[in-house]
């Protein structure tokens, strides 16, 4: 998972990632310059996540269907 | 006129119908009043001619009443009739003129009652179950933060307000509704076509393809749930790779499609609960994450600049290494030679003093003063010794002059006290060889004298005298009935003993008598 760029990351791997960088920054056993590295690591996760959590829009469509098809939407008003 | 008049009128008012007007009187008013009915009643003898069209009828204990079901809807029957099952038709009445018939045109037939509903659905259950449908391997999770949600249902109603309420407050998502009849007949294939629909969406498309489908409905009777128990229904969920919620009915409610889905949820709400996770708790959550995360790196740079403090404290200066050395060294170095020359000046002094006491003429003086010494001692110890010697003489010349008169005297008293003894041992044995016979002497008369009185005291010079000893079994008896009683008797004379025969008087008085009895 480390290997995976973070902004292809779900929001859940991101979140997992993130408390096992501070988990690995906390316990102290990690060389400084593996430290620093891992700040930007769970910086950048902080902010992928801090994204998606943003993304928070409400949007409701309704399907239009034919045949069994999707062939469109319809926002949907006063749900 | 006045015939006419005279005539009684009859009924003039009532207006007169033809049959057929009748009939058609008679049909508007049944339609128009029973226009949909449901009518529950067991099926009795079913006909099916080549026309299609379904000829039953429904009865119960005393009615009944015949039903036909059209051609064109037979197809759609959620069950066919069958003789003997009980059901409730939904239709409406018309008359048949032709036949002065009424009937039933029954649009939809349904299995009455829980019983026969339950069976019909546990054996459907079953043989979807034994094709797999239900295997809990083919659950797929749901994902944590689905980013559109597609929802299969009714879009006017409480579920889809509750859905999406619910969702407004956990995490505002993009939300797509599939609208679907949720009852009736056409609830099944729409909802079967919605679930295939969704799944047919392409990642990246127009239609943005949702990450979990919810298929929800509110509370209701078995059979309006009924269309969530169609296999049609249940194949398409279990067939779906976007990852499906169910939340048909209430808890308390079990539709096929739950057995099916990935999830099921007991109501819509908590269906929407499901599919999202709460914005604001993750917020929080993502907060302090990031408060550990600058505490974390900032904690390692303070504690590894804390640690070189302190190593940098421990660390000595250099110059502060060899200052002491130093200045020991100037010191010693400073002292070396006036040590020296001063060490060399007093030793000089005590080997002068030294040298200056060795000189002949001490040894000389030392060694006449010992001579005198000497020969003062030999000369004090001859004179002691002379006087010890004779001191010694004089008391041993004392001691032989004491030793001869006295000598003499012992051997005089000696000799004395050897005669005396001699004497007394002579006087006892003299004793001794006396002793004995007179003893004996004075012992046998003693004797002599008491066996005289023995002969005295003794019977037996009674004896001589003419007095005999009765003995009784060796005892001495004194007394007849003693000698009576004894087996054996002995006289003794002064010559002898008597014996005599065992109780001869009273045997020989007895025999006789006796004898002469036999």
């Amino acid at each position: 998972m480390a290997d995976k760029p973070v902004s292809e990351l779900s929001f859940e791997e991101a979140m997992a990632a993130l408390e096992t960088v501070v988990g690995q920054l906390e316990r102290g056993d990690v060389a400084l310059e593996a430290s620093i590295a891992l700040y930007e690591r769970g910086a950048a996760l902080k902010a992928h996540c801090a994204g998606l959590l943003a993304k928070a829009e409400e949007k409701v469509e309704l399907i239009r269907a034919q045949e069994g098809r999707a062939v469109g939407t319809t926002p949907a008003e006063g749900l | 006129m006045d015939l006419l008049d005279d005539t009684p009128e009859p009924r003039s008012n009532q207006p007169e119908f033809t049959v057929s007007e009748l009939s058609g009187a008679v049909k508007r008013v049944i339609e128009g009043e029973f226009g949909l009915v449901r009518v529950r009643g067991e099926v009795g003898r079913v006909s099916r001619p080549a026309s299609g069209h379904l000829y039953y009828d429904l009865k119960d204990d005393r009615s009944v009443i015949a039903a036909i079901t059209w051609k064109g809807q037979a197809g759609k029957l959620a069950v066919m009739p069958e003789e003997g099952m009980e059901v409730i038709a939904t239709g409406r009445m018309t008359t048949f003129p032709g036949q002065s018939k009424y009937q039933l045109i029954i649009e939809d037939l349904a299995p009455a009652g829980a019983g026969a509903l339950m069976a019909m659905l546990e054996k459907r259950r079953a043989a979807l179950n034994a094709e797999g449908l239900f295997d809990p391997a083919r659950k797929k999770p749901i994902p944590y933060l689905p980013q559109v949600i597609g929802v299969v249902t009714s879009p006017s109603g409480a579920v889809i307000r509750d859905i999406l309420h619910r969702l407004r407050d956990r995490f505002p998502r993009h939300v797509l509704i599939w609208p679907v009849p949720v009852q009736g007949e056409k609830c099944a294939p729409e909802v079967a076509a919605a679930i295939r629909g969704f799944n047919a969406l392409e990642p990246g498309g127009p239609i943005a393809r949702p990450d979990v489908i919810i298929v929800a409905r509110g509370g209701g009777s078995l059979e309006d749930l009924w269309g969530f128990n169609e296999e049609i229904v249940v194949r398409a969920a279990a067939a779906s790779r976007i990852p499906l919620i169910s939340a048909v009915g209430h808890e308390t409610d079990t539709t096929l499609i739950d057995h099916a889905a990935d999830r099921r949820a007991p109501t819509p709400t908590a269906a929407a609960e499901m599919a999202v996770p709460v914005r604001l708790e993750l917020l929080a959550t993502l907060d302090s994450l990031q408060a550990r995360l600058m505490q974390g790196v900032g904690r390692g740079v303070m504690l590894r600049g804390q640690r070189l403090r302190d190593l940098a404290r421990a660390l000595p200066r250099p110059e502060a290494l060899t200052q002491s050395a130093t200045q020991r060294l100037d010191t010693a170095a400073s002292r070396l030679g006036g040590a020296l020359s001063l060490a060399v000046v007093r030793k000089h002094r005590s080997f002068d003093a030294l040298a200056a006491k060795m000189q002949p003429n001490a040894l000389q003086t030392m060694l006449a003063r010992r001579g005198a010494a000497l020969q003062d001692q030999s000369t004090r110890a001859k004179a002691l010794l002379d006087r010890r010697l004779d001191r010694a003489r004089d008391r041993l010349q004392s001691l032989s002059a004491r030793l001869a008169p006295t000598l003499t005297n012992l051997a005089a008293r000696s000799a004395r006290d050897n005669t005396r003894q001699r004497e007394a041992l002579e006087k006892l044995a003299q004793r001794l060889d006396a002793a004995p016979s007179l003893r004996l002497k004075s012992l046998s008369e003693r004797l002599d004298r008491l066996d005289r009185m023995r002969q005295t005291l003794g019977h037996h010079e009674t004896l001589k005298r003419g007095f005999a000893v009765v003995y009784a079994d060796g005892q001495v008896v004194t007394s007849k009935a003693a000698a009576e009683k004894s087996s054996h008797l002995e006289i003794e004379f002064q010559d002898g003993r008597l014996s005599l025969s065992p109780r001869p008087p009273r045997k020989a008085k007895d025999a006789p008598e006796q004898g002469s009895l036999f």
